[in-house]
């Protein structure tokens, strides 16, 4: 299945991701032959299969804790990484254009 | 000195943890050994993306003064240990080998870390890996390649490509990775050294840099199946900040390692001899297997009909989880940020197209493709479809024997640079260990012997059952018995002065 390179922008801008124009073409060559392998899923009879939605199984779990306030990271340690803050807050550039 | 040095280099976990018992060496000379040997060869390797030398040295005091007391506090207390970059550790830089977390300093450690330190192990420093742990080969680290050192043109394998390669050079004797589609098994068996993929739930993955959530698992890389564990009982069990950590009691591992092979029904599925796989690597494998069988196993044949459907299922799932797990980078809490001035979708995307390379790219787009509106259904949806019929496979084989056995990739260590401009070439490299991840279940890879041409490491693969992980070590050190560890890594012997 070839992916055009209108679908590459489209997905790119999905995912705030942007390409140059040479990766974008070559996204859309390397993504299309990676969609041809996948393709192969199709040929497969999945009616009446469930869809595996947890890696544990069923029972395998802990029952929840306690609805409990506990300690968490000062904010001083949680904005500790920060690329930018005000006071307690993380700092971003405007949000309203 | 040097010699000394080598020496202990060349001891396993459970040796060095004796010695220490005895006082016949110090915490403090092992982390010297280990930092010397480093320090010598790891220009060469490319395993390490951090070392840690004050850190270390400060622990290992504190390590030494505990045996001192009396009061040693588990059989890995003062042993030097590295981990690979993805875990979080408090007060060290992490950065999962990506340029988007260069200088990040995580603010608490992963729990895997706090259980190893709990236990006394002294950890010397990052281990390099593919960024995000997305590779086959460790050629996708931001920072630099990492070799094996068997053969330094070649690959150690990936995504744990340093953590293999740590090992195998006795730089450490033994460290942690993680294993999303054979991130362990895969390096394990190129670089000739044990690695484990426990059961999905068994390790908590609280702290552990996320990539494709319902498939990743910690595991350990050790010289012996013993070493290998001795890390797991330390790391495996129930953590109540994971909430997908099962809260089953954890085996004991240590107590039938020397249980041997004879009565255990080993699968032996049609499935995995197939896909082109080398007919050096198939040699030693139907070896190991022929071991087996004289040491009183009982060879049965099983199929894994699905197998073939595994690499595609795990790339749509692995990639939608990745390309939500990926989001958080962003530019706003930490890490890289870029375009600050321009308003925040400009920094979202400048952020994203700077601090990410290739692959996480590749896979961010090829998981945000399959998660969107008119995709969902033909492709996600249907390859969890896909899982639970690659998970029955097993559960049918498992009805008839309590071990699948079978080759860990389809060729040796291959050269570096030979796969990275065909990415669907590099995917397949995982065609016999992504199955395990994608049905849940414990894997390994243990030593079993070197190719005939290449005098390359060849791994075993062993598959159990669900939270069977000490029938699958168990079985793994019957065969290290007969085949022995895997070999000194020969293409470091002039980088460390000619170690005997």
């Amino acid at each position: 299945m070839a992916l055009s390179l209108e679908e590459v922008r489209r997905i790119a801008q999905l995912a705030r991701l942007r390409l140059g124009p040479e990766e974008e073409e070559r996204f859309a060559v390397q993504l299309s032959a990676i969609l041809d392998h996948v393709a192969e899923l199709s040929k497969l009879d999945v009616s009446g299969v469930e869809p595996m939605t947890h890696a544990l199984a069923a029972g395998e779990g802990a029952p929840l804790r306690e609805d409990a306030v506990q300690a968490s990271l000062p904010p001083d340690v949680a904005l500790a990484n920060a690329p930018a803050r005000e006071g307690t807050c993380f700092k971003v550039p405007r949000i309203i254009e | 000195m040097t010699t000394a040095n080598e020496a202990l280099t060349d001891l396993g976990v459970r040796e060095l943890g004796e010695r220490l018992a005895g006082r016949s060496v110090s915490s403090r000379e092992l982390v010297d050994a280990a930092l010397a040997r480093i320090d010598a060869t790891d220009g060469a390797v490319g395993a390490f993306l951090k070392v840690v030398p004050e850190r270390a040295r400060a622990r290992a005091a504190e390590a030494d003064a505990r045996i001192a007391r009396g009061e040693r506090r588990s059989p890995l207390d003062g042993v030097p240990v590295a981990v690979k970059d993805i875990f979080l550790t408090k007060g060290i830089e992490t950065t999962c080998a990506s340029r988007i977390l260069e200088g990040f300093v995580p603010a608490f450690d992963a729990t895997v870390i706090e259980r190893l330190e709990q236990a006394g192990a002294i950890i010397v420093g990052k281990l390099n890996m593919d960024e995000f742990a997305m590779g086959s080969s460790n050629e996708n680290s931001a920072y630099k390649p990492c070799h094996n050192p068997h053969d330094l043109s070649r690959t150690p394998g990936g995504s744990s490509g340093g953590s293999a390669a740590a090992v195998a050079a006795r730089q450490v004797p033994a460290s942690l990775g993680t294993d999303t589609g054979g991130s362990i098994r895969l390096p394990a068996s190129f670089c000739g050294v044990v690695g484990v993929k426990p059961t999905y739930g068994r390790v908590s993955r609280y702290g552990v840099i996320a990539f494709a959530s319902s498939l990743d698992q910690v595991g350990p890389v050790a010289r012996s199946v013993e070493d290998a564990a001795l890390l797991l009982s330390t790391i495996a069990g129930h953590d109540p900040r994971d909430m997908t950590s099962s809260a089953r009691p954890v085996d004991d591992y240590l107590g039938p390692l020397e249980q041997g092979a004879k009565g255990l029904r080993i699968g032996v599925p049609a499935e995995w001899f197939q896909g082109g796989l080398d007919a050096g690597v198939e040699r030693l494998v139907r070896e190991a297997l022929a071991r087996y069988e004289r040491l009183g196993a009982k060879l049965v044949e099983v199929s894994l009909p699905h197998t073939r459907y595994g690499i595609g299922a795990y790339y749509l799932i692995a990639t939608a989880e990745a390309s939500s797990n990926l989001a958080r980078y962003d530019g706003v809490r930490f890490g890289l940020r870029a375009a600050a001035d321009r308003g925040l979708k400009e920094m979202y995307s400048e952020t994203r197209e700077r601090g990410f390379g290739p692959e996480p790219k590749r896979r961010i787009m090829l998981g945000t493709y399959a998660l969107s509106a008119g995709y969902y259904d033909a492709y996600y949806l249907r390859a969890q479809k896909v899982r639970t019929l690659i998970r029955r496979d097993f559960d049918r084989a498992f009805e008839q024997v309590d071990v699948v056995a079978g080759p860990v990739a389809p060729y040796t260590a291959f050269k570096l640079g030979e796969k990275t401009a065909d990415p669907l070439q590099m995917y397949l490299a995982d065609i016999f260990t992504i199955t395990c991840n994608l049905a849940a279940l414990p894997g390994l890879s243990v030593p079993c012997g070197l190719h005939a041409e290449s005098r390359l490491p060849v791994g075993l693969q062993l598959v159990g059952r669900p939270f069977d992980e000490a029938t699958l070590l168990r079985a793994a050190r019957a065969l290290e018995r007969e085949v022995g560890p895997g070999p000194a890594p020969a293409a470091l012997a002039s980088a460390s002065g000619g170690h005997a």
